[in-house]
């Protein structure tokens, strides 16, 4: 069950740093042990199979769970996508949009901008409801690339892609970290992910 | 302050899309409504017992609209997506307190005249009815936010939610009623202190009920 990175001592100009960090749920230990550093440009590929603990390594990640064991140091600010878009159903997706980015203090247009990234500006007006799986998916998206936010958190982002969406998911995390952006990432669909570090999660143990 | 406001603009437009300010204050008039016909016609009688009727009213509309107070937020990541900015719960909680409040209780304000009139109160009673609606109901609101807070993370948390709710509420209906059955300033200095100290604990305790949620 121990799933050990390479050592990777943290560094202080680290993004985001797990130390020796260990996750608890529901009574079974999903991992222990971890440690890892993202820095400037970095990538993270988590992996592994269902319930191993890939969306818990990301909310840890997000301080939205408290680690059981180990130190979590992060020094960047964070956008997080996982499989809730948390937009206001009743709203279009540009103001739903909109409001988080005010929320971020992104500048005018950044949202605008997102949505051109993923090859959905025609969704602009179209009310959070109406969306599907894949439209939901990628507003949830333009929302992380709008916020301006260092460290991208991104939970399964390929899910409900359709395959014209997937290389422009890319080329957006490409780009973030070209920035001196970093990304984390959890994904079961393939993406490409040039030097990005892996960390494998192992099997899930049945309760 | 201006997170707090971007914050109340959201909440109040939510709630107004979502057509729940209507439940609670339909629920009002309709008890002010059905009273008459269930203890009869008579004046006096209706007169005597309308401003108590009223409160046991607004106490139990209070209740309608709590299983939706953070339900779908929480359900939806946003509590997630806030806490991930670092607004803290407690800024969440003050936003939605302020919100739910002037949704609920100002309608509620404004009915309680037509209710009056269908109870048959004179004016002295309706104001102060009024008066103390105006003073207790943010400790109505701010029960309400704090058992919503405390049942997020139980599944079918409706049933509770009236036992929790109920019980803590009693101060404020004996004050409330009190001093619209009888002028005596006593009732209404206690009512002001009871919603005074709800309305002062609720966001640390709603907020804390929300970080142990989630998890």
């Amino acid at each position: 069950m121990t799933t050990r990175q390479s050592p990777n001592a943290p560094r202080h100009d680290a993004m985001i740093a797990f130390d020796a960090v260990a996750c608890v749920r529901g009574g079974n230990v999903l991992f222990e042990d971890l440690s890892f550093a993202v820095c400037e440009g970095g990538a993270l590929l988590v992996s592994g199979p269902n319930g191993a603990g890939k969306s818990s390594l990301l909310r840890l990640a997000a301080g939205l769970l408290d680690p059981v064991a180990g130190r979590i140091s992060r020094s960047a600010t964070t956008a997080l996508t996982d499989e809730r878009a948390a937009l206001d159903p009743e709203q279009s997706v540009a103001r739903a949009l909109g409001w988080w980015a005010r929320l971020d203090g992104a500048p005018d247009g950044a949202v605008d901008a997102a949505l051109a990234t993923l090859g959905c500006t025609h969704l602009a007006p179209v009310p959070v409801r109406l969306l599907s799986t894949g439209q939901r998916k990628r507003a949830a998206l333009a929302r992380t690339i709008a916020s301006g936010a260092a460290l991208w958190l991104l939970d399964e982002p390929a899910n409900g892609l359709d395959a014209d969406a997937i290389p422009l998911l890319e080329a957006a995390i490409a780009r973030h970290r070209a920035a001196g952006g970093a990304v984390m990432v959890a994904t079961h669909i393939a993406l490409a992910l040039p030097d990005a570090q892996r960390v494998a999660l192992g099997a899930a143990v049945p309760a | 302050m201006r997170l707090l406001a971007t914050l109340f603009v959201r909440d109040l437009a939510r709630s107004w899309r979502s057509g729940a300010l209507w439940l609670p204050v339909g629920f009002y008039l309709l008890v002010a409504m059905l009273f008459p016909f269930a203890v009869g016609p008579d004046p006096v009688l209706l007169a005597r017992t309308g401003g108590g009727m009223l409160w046991v009213a607004a106490l139990l509309a209070a209740l309608l609209p709590v299983d939706r107070l953070f339900a779908d937020d929480a359900r939806d990541g946003t509590l997630d997506q806030l806490a991930l900015r670092g607004i803290g719960e407690e800024s969440v909680v003050v936003a939605r307190l302020a919100a739910h409040w002037l949704g609920f209780a100002l309608p509620l304000l404004v009915a309680t005249l037509p209710a009056a009139a269908l109870l048959n109160l004179d004016g002295a009673t309706l104001a102060r009815l009024a008066i103390g609606l105006a003073i207790g109901t943010p400790a109505l609101a701010a029960l309400g936010v704090l058992v919503a807070a405390l049942t997020l993370s139980l599944r079918g948390a409706g049933g509770i939610v009236g036992l929790l709710l109920l019980p803590l509420a009693v101060p404020v209906l004996i004050f409330g009623a009190g001093y619209a059955a009888d002028a005596g300033g006593a009732p209404l200095k206690l009512l002001a202190a009871a919603s005074l100290f709800l309305v002062a604990i609720t966001p640390f305790a709603a907020a804390a009920a929300l970080r142990a949620g989630r998890s």
